[in-house]
This record gives structure tokens, sequence and C-alpha cells, in this order.
């Protein structure tokens, strides 16, 4: 049976959503082609803006990459424009003169950004702000700094604005009414916001015309009615969007200020559909996600053939610009018939407008978590009388008692809105999560959406889970740091860079820690973190440091120390030897022993000898082993070429170098090496960190071996045939280890969670990269071999290895 | 021994130093004859004191992080309330918490505790 085909003209997030829609229904109605006229895949045109901030990259907020289109079978034509629609024969045409047949056709063309055609809007410099592109327009103009001009104080126009700042960029805004984001906002709520825009360093100008864009070549500046100059070297145009329907008004299809469409999504030819920002339904534009979400599920009902209805929808804006809390939904107009409560204080502002008893509108900036309560009365038009005095504190006051966050979660209705973008509503996501057994929040929004699109209802997601397994929820998929934050590791990196966050507070307070000074698991991931992104810039804190890592030597169970010096491959010296047997005699050090590492152990050092214990063996040319490092431990070697009879290569040369060249280097975890001479592998190189096994034809590069709790054994990663390919490729493999890995995450962990083969692409076969990661890792070294123990040994932290006083020992003798 | 301790310990404190000697978020041991006295000091400068003994292994509370009003043990992680010396749940345990007066900058500890075992 020849199934009927399906023609989707457009890519964007509407139209994706209702293949998903109809998919879910029945895999197989349709054989369905799609029609991009941007060459990509479909991503989520609402994250651009963290994207431009360098909060996300581009591949976080794909929504469906090439393999879903292969798998559903869907055939995705790239870069492929459709100029006509011959609705007799039931045909389109693409730019490059190809003709396509339908069955049912669904357009999904979505908006054009408004340009206003002042003098020079064409010239080169002025962007919108509406796909990819233009981002990296945006960024491309950022790297090169000076000053942008954003024209609208819109939602889109502060979210650029946010975002050119992130990244380097003087930014003014220029807005043509009183107050910002007047469409979301009331003035009081719009003042606010001003405020903290302006407290970024973001210049904001309200009642600005602009008249005319300067420059001749390129943009050089903006020039307003009343004369003022601003010079520039961007031009953001962020000042709406218009429904794109061209192709739909020369195909002969009605149209107003959009496509037309019944509340099946019909537009005026029974075989043709329509959804996302192109349509107007009821005398209605949308250009807000949550709409478009609801036409999709309704259109792909159409499409089989069980027509839906939508009625249109009442739409809630969040603006999504880091350390920004900002929500409003309904209706706020001031009318006669209206009343409102409002509640003020430092930095919060809250307003609902009643009318007849019902919840119509409510702006909130500075505490937000009521939104989504406050969003569920307006669409449910319950009266609220009875809750009216304590209404503005929100759901936990309005009802009996105080509830604690899950149980309030718990307390809300089926039919609650949990996730605005994509229309879920807590009913839907207990019962996938029950029928399912669903555990995590990847699974929920693999299975209902929720949370999927900007994110900002996760943390409720989160206690849903919570609230509907009980105990059984331990943790969600991306793990917090500590309980100090919400933010995983990889997003507290991601927005240490992006940021320049360059000290622990500032991370603290940028990034919204929940409290004063963190805590015993955070700090020290931090602190490790910051050095790793500024080396030479970023002080180190002591103070986040293990005790280990703060005095140089390892914490015994009865509080002594144990003192390992560095074996260079595990070579020592006759005068190495006797000045370690001297400082064993003279501190009274019970036990001396060899380690698995090639090195000598000093067991049993009291704490206050360790700086002149350090002094002795410094005299004799010995440096830390960092035998107690999140860093380079030892390099374990096997005789090799020079004495061994089957040796192939230098091996402890090799090992010697390699440990000159990484001592001192901090990583997430601690690092071992090992270095074999022939396959025999005395140096048991295969289950370390890092290893090398020498063969006839040159060095095989090993990595992610571990012989500790878990034992495994390395995976190869190359084979060249020099040593000082060897040795750069080590460095670059140590640097990307050192720039991706969580904190105590050990090397094989890393490499499992982001893949050998990502890794292999990075250091051996991109050369460019390796360069760069091998240059980065020099620059830090430069930085970072400096002997812990000398530097003590001359008084500094002498503090740490001294009692402030002694008491009660008057007179009586040692 | 006991009579040189009765001898020390006529005043109820003593004292043992400056706020300044100790790290922001750090630690200074005082050693004394009944036992080493770990003197932390807060991100809000506020000064506590504890026996340098973990309830758990008896590991050095001086060496830990501290964070908040807060050490975490460096053996084994238990958390431990540097105002009541209680380790936090679901560990059970308690530090002896030793009085602590600050005046002037200048750190007293209240001795008169520690004969009796604090």
């Amino acid at each position: 049976m020849t199934r009927e085909k399906l023609l989707v003209v457009g890519n964007g997030m509407a139209a994706g959503r209702v293949l998903e829609h109809l998919f879910e229904a029945d895999r197989d109605a349709f054989d369905v082609t799609v029609f991009n006229a941007e060459p990509r895949v479909n991503y989520n045109r609402i994250m651009l803006s963290p994207v431009l901030s360098g909060e996300k990259a581009y591949e976080d907020i794909l929504i469906h990459d090439d393999q879903w289109y292969a798998d559903h079978g869907v055939t995705l034509l790239k870069g492929h424009k459709v100029v006509a629609i011959d609705r007799d024969a039931k045909a389109v045409t693409t730019a490059a003169g190809e003709v396509h047949g339908y069955d049912k056709l669904l357009i999904a063309t979505g908006s054009n950004p408004l340009i206003i055609p002042l003098p020079g809007h064409a010239l080169p410099g002025v962007v919108a702000y509406r796909d990819l592109d233009d981002v990296d327009a945006m960024k491309a103009a950022a790297a090169k700094g000076g000053r942008a001009v954003v024209i609208g104080g819109g939602l889109l126009g502060l979210e650029a604005a946010a975002g050119l700042k992130m990244q380097g960029m003087d930014v003014t805004v220029l807005h043509l009414m009183p107050t910002l984001m007047e469409r979301q906002l009331d003035p009081a709520a719009g003042y606010l916001l001003q405020r903290a825009i302006e407290a970024r360093g973001i210049e904001v100008i309200c009642k600005a015309n602009t008249h005319a864009i300067l420059g001749d070549t390129r943009v050089t500046g903006v020039k307003l009615d009343d004369g003022r100059e601003i010079d520039c070297s961007l031009v953001v145009m962020a000042v709406g969007i218009r429904p794109n329907l061209g192709l739909a008004r020369e195909a002969g299809l009605e149209v107003n200020r959009g496509v037309l469409v019944d509340d099946a999504m019909r537009t005026s030819d029974p075989d043709i559909f329509s959804v996302g920002e192109c349509v107007e339904h009821r005398g209605q534009c949308y250009g807000l996600v949550a709409p478009l979400y609801d036409m999709a599920k309704v259109a792909a009902r159409g499409l089989l053939g069980e027509p839906g209805v939508y009625k249109g929808s009442v739409t809630a804006t969040k603006l999504k610009v880091t350390g920004i809390d900002l929500f409003s939904a309904g209706d706020f107009a001031d009318a006669k018939d209206r009343e409102e409560i409002v509640y003020r204080a430092p930095g919060v502002y809250k307003r609902l407008v009643l009318k007849d008893n019902v919840l119509i509108g409510a702006v909130l900036y500075g505490e937000t978590a009521d939104g989504t309560w406050f969003f569920d009365l307006i669409r449910g038009g319950k009266y609220v009388s009875e809750m009216r005095d304590t209404l503005i504190f929100g759901q936990s006051y309005a009802g009996a008692a105080p509830l604690d966050p899950t149980a309030a979660v718990a307390a809300l209705p089926d039919d609650a809105p949990i996730c605005g973008c994509n229309g879920v509503c807590k009913g839907k996501i207990v019962g996938t999560i029950t029928a399912k057994g669903l555990t995590n929040l990847d699974e929920v929004r693999t299975h209902t959406k929720a949370s999927a699109s900007c994110g900002s209802c996760t943390p409720l997601v989160e206690k849903l889970l919570a609230a509907t397994l009980g105990d059984a929820y331990s943790a969600a998929a991306v793990q917090p740091m500590c309980k100090c934050t919400d933010l995983g590791h990889d997003e507290v990196r991601r927005l240490i860079v992006a940021k320049g966050l360059k000290s622990i507070p500032a991370v603290m307070q940028d990034l919204g820690w929940k409290t004063s000074c963190g805590c015993a698991r955070c700090r020290p991931a931090l602190n490790y973190y910051l050095i790793c992104e500024w080396p030479g810039e970023y002080q180190d804190d002591s103070q986040s440091r293990f005790i280990n890592e703060r005095v140089h030597a390892n914490i015994q169970k009865d509080g002594t120390y144990s003192v390992v010096p560095r074996m260079w491959g595990g070579l020592t010296t006759a005068a190495e030897l006797r000045a370690i047997a001297d400082v064993a005699d003279k501190f009274n050090i019970p036990t001396v022993k060899v380690t698995g590492g090639q090195r000598i152990d000093l067991l049993g050092v009291r704490k206050e000898d360790l700086p002149a214990v350090w002094a002795d063996l410094g005299k004799a040319g010995m440096i830390s082993g960092a035998a107690y490092a999140k860093g380079l431990r030892t390099v374990k070697t096997c005789v090799g070429s020079e004495w061994c009879r089957f040796g192939t290569q230098d091996s402890t040369g090799l090992g010697v170098k390699l440990e000159k060249l990484m001592w001192g280097s901090w990583s997430p975890a601690k690092v071992k090496l090992g270095v074999s001479g022939c396959p025999r592998n005395c140096a048991e190189a295969t289950c370390k960190d890092i290893g090398v096994v020498c063969v006839d034809t040159g060095y095989e590069i090993h990595f992610a071996g571990a012989a500790g709790m878990h034992i495994k054994g390395t995976e190869v990663l190359t084979l060249v045939e020099t040593e000082a390919e060897t040795i750069e490729i080590i460095a670059a493999l140590t640097q990307l280890y050192r720039e991706q890995g969580r904190y105590l995450e050990r090397i094989y962990k890393w490499a499992d969670r982001v893949g050998t083969a990502s890794i292999k692409a990075q250091v051996v076969d991109d050369r460019a990269r390796r360069a760069a990661l091998l240059e980065r890792f020099l620059h830090s070294q430069t930085f970072a071999q400096v002997d812990p123990w000398a530097e003590r040994v001359k008084g500094l932290d002498a503090h740490e290895f001294a009692p402030m006083a002694a008491i009660g020992f008057k007179e009586a003798a040692e | 021994m006991n009579q040189v301790l009765q001898t020390a310990f006529e005043e109820a404190w003593i004292t043992v130093g400056c706020v300044e000697d100790v790290p922001v978020l750090g630690s200074r041991v005082v050693k004394s004859a009944f036992g080493d006295i770990a003197v932390f000091r807060a991100a809000d400068d506020t000064v506590f004191a504890l026996r340098n003994e973990c309830p758990h292994k008896k590991g050095p509370l001086s060496e830990g992080i501290v964070h908040g009003h807060s050490v975490t043990c460096p053996l084994h992680n238990w958390v431990i309330s540097l105002r009541t010396g209680e380790v936090a749940g679901p560990d059970e345990g308690c530090a002896g918490v030793i009085g602590v007066k600050v005046e002037a900058g200048v750190i007293s500890l209240e001795v008169g505790r520690l004969a009796g075992g604090g």
C-alpha cells in the first residue's frame, strides 16, 4: 500500500513538533518530506540567547539530529527553499526547480524579523536576531570588541544585549517606549528590569527614536531623532517579527496578517494545514513557543483526519537572562472594572490583576517561583475570593499551612501546567513516570518533553519526580555539584569561562550559590576549575584544598603525615638515599617504605617537623613527589634499551622526560604514568592513567587504565614513531582531561563519559587542536612548576605547621 | 602534673592569640595538657573552638575544610557543627566544645571546662 505523501515547508520548532505528535499517534501514516531553507536540522530557537552568551553550544540546542530524521524515515532536504505551491496539481516547486507532489501539505514558514527601513539598514554590520546565522554574525562582531547598539527593548532585544555584553562588547539598548518590555511588563516591573540591565553595565535609552544608521561601507554608528550620535560597530534590530506568508498568499490561500487557519489549523484549502508564527488564528498571531506547540498538537490530529480544536493560548513570558527573574502572564492592563494586588520588597515586585474575583493577569519580578501557580489560576478562571488576602504570597500561603516545595508541587492539581513551552501538565508527567517506570530527569524529558525546551521548569519536574518516587528518586540526570547549587560540574565550568569568573566568591555570587561560602565538596572543585582555567591569574585558595594538598603531605590515620620525594622515572642516587636515611634518623621517622610508584615513602612525620624534613631533602636536590595531589603523581618505568636485552626503546629516559615536563600540574584527579620498554610491559603501563608501551617501530600510547577500586586495562590511543611526538600527544591528552574532566573524575571515567573516539579525534587526528592543547598545557606549566616544599621551607604558610599556643604545660618538663 | 595544671588554670579563661592568627575559613591548633584544641575562624569572622578530635576516628578537625559554621573532618568527611560539636546526620556523635571569648580581636578559651573533660 502506498502511503499518503506529506510535505512540510519549514523546519522550525512548530513543524518538528507536528511530526513528533504525528509519529507518536501513527508512525506509518505518511511518507514525509521536509524542506528546510536553512542548511541545518531542527534546533531550539528559543535557546539562541544562551548560545549567544556562550552558556550553551549549538549542539546543546539541537532538537532533532540527522539520526532522528533517519530513524523516522523522514526525508530532510536541507537548504531547499520552496518557491511555489500549485494547489491544482497538488505539488510544490523548489528554488532549484524540483517539483514534489503531495497529498497533504503543512506550511510552517514561521516569521521574518522586522527590519525598519531606516537609512543605512542594509549596511554590513546590521543584523537581525532570528537564527543561528545571526548569532554567528553577532559573535564574530563581538570578537572584535567595540560597541553594539540593540534597537528594541523587548524580550529578544534584551536577551541579545545581555549576550553581547557577556561576549565582551559595550552595549546600548535603544527602546522607543518609556519602559522596557512594555508588552509583557507594567511600568514598575519595567523599571526594576531596567535597573537590573543597567547594573550589568548595559546602557539603556528609552523613548529613543532612531533616525538613521550611519556608515559608508559598514556600520559606524547610530543617530537618534534628538541629534545624539552613538558610535558602534554592530547594530542588532530586534523590533519584532512578521508572519512569513508570501508563499501562502501566492498560492491563493486566504491570508490576513498571517495565514488564516480554522480551529483545526486548516487553511482555506482543506489539504493544506499551517502552524507556527506564520498563522493567524481567531485574529491572533503568536510569537512564543507554547502556543506553537498547542497548535502542533491539533494540526497533527487534523492531518490524521480527526480534527481537534485549538482555542487560542493564554501566554506567559519569562526572560532568559541568567540572574534576572521575571514572569508575566495574561492581561494586566489597568481598567475600571479591575482590581489589583501589589507587593513590593527590595528587588521584588508582584502584581496580580483580578476581574470579577477571577485572576486574569500577573507580573512578577525578582521572585517568580509562584508564576506557574498563578498561570494555572489564570487559565483555570476559578474564583479566588476565598484566598484573596493571601493570594499574592503564592501557593504556600494561599492554602492552609505552608507547604515545603515538594509537598507544594505534590498538591498541584493534575491539570496544572508544569512545562509552559511544551504544554505538559502535572498529570501527564506523573502518569508517565508511573506507567513507564521513569527514574530520572532525562527519561522524563524524553518521554514527556517536560523541561526539554527552555529548561526553566526543571526544578518543578525534579520535585515531581521526588514527590512521585519518594525515596526511590535519588539524583537528577545532571547531578548538581553539591547541595550548594543546582548546577552540574560541566555547567559550572562552562559558565566560569563564559562569564570570565576568576575567584570562588565570584563564581558563588554569579551562579547563585545557595550557601554563603560553599562546602567541602564544591570548594575544592571550584578551586581546581579556576586554577585550570586561569593559569597565572587565579590565586590558589588554600582553605579550599583538602588537607593533603594544603600542607603538601599525606595525612595518616593518627594525624601524622607521610613524605614522598620525587624520584624521576624511578631513578635515584646514592646521595639521595643517604639524605633520606639521614632524615629518617634525625626526625625519628618510624616507617620507611618503597611505594608502588617506584619511590620512597617516609611515614609517621609530625606536622610541625614537615618544613625541616623538606629542608633537608631539598638540600640533597629533592622536590615534592606530589604523592598527595590531584595532579601528576609518578611515572613508573622499566630499564628499557639501556640495560635490558629485550628493550626496544629508552623507556627510562622517556619516563624521566615525561615527568620533568608534567610535574606540578594539577588535574581533576590523580594522574599516574607508566612507560614499558617492550610489550613484556614490566612497568605495568597498561593499567595506568596514561601509559607507553615501546615497540620496535615506535611508541604505543595507551590511556584510561585503572588499578584501584576498579581494574581496567588501558585503551590504545595511537602508535607514533618518535619520542617527541609521544610527549606531545601525552601533554595534549593531559590538557584535554584537565579541561574536560570533572573534579575527582579519573581519566578512565572521563574517557568513558566523553568517548574514546572523541578524545582520539582531538589529540591524535586534529593536529591544530593538539597543538593548541599542548600550548595551553605548557603555558599553565610555567606557573605550576614551583616546588611547594621549597616555598614552605622559605616560610610560606608557616601558620599551617606551628601551633598557635601551648597552654597548661607551665613549668612541666617536656 | 595535676599540681602544675591547677596553677596554669587558676583563671577560667586563657588568652591564646589573635583572630588574625587564624586564617579565614581555617583553623589553628592550641596544644594543651588535656589534649589539642582546634580554634576555627568562619567566613563571618566568628571564632569557635573544639577538641581536636573527630568523634568518629579521632581525626584532627583542625585539618578539615571549614564551611559555614561547620568543619568537614579530613579523614572520613564527617561534618561537625562548630557551634555545638554535633555531627550532622545521618552520622552521630559530638566533639567537645570549648568556650570562646573574643575581645578587641584577642581570643580567649574557657579552659576551666577542659579539666572537667569538656
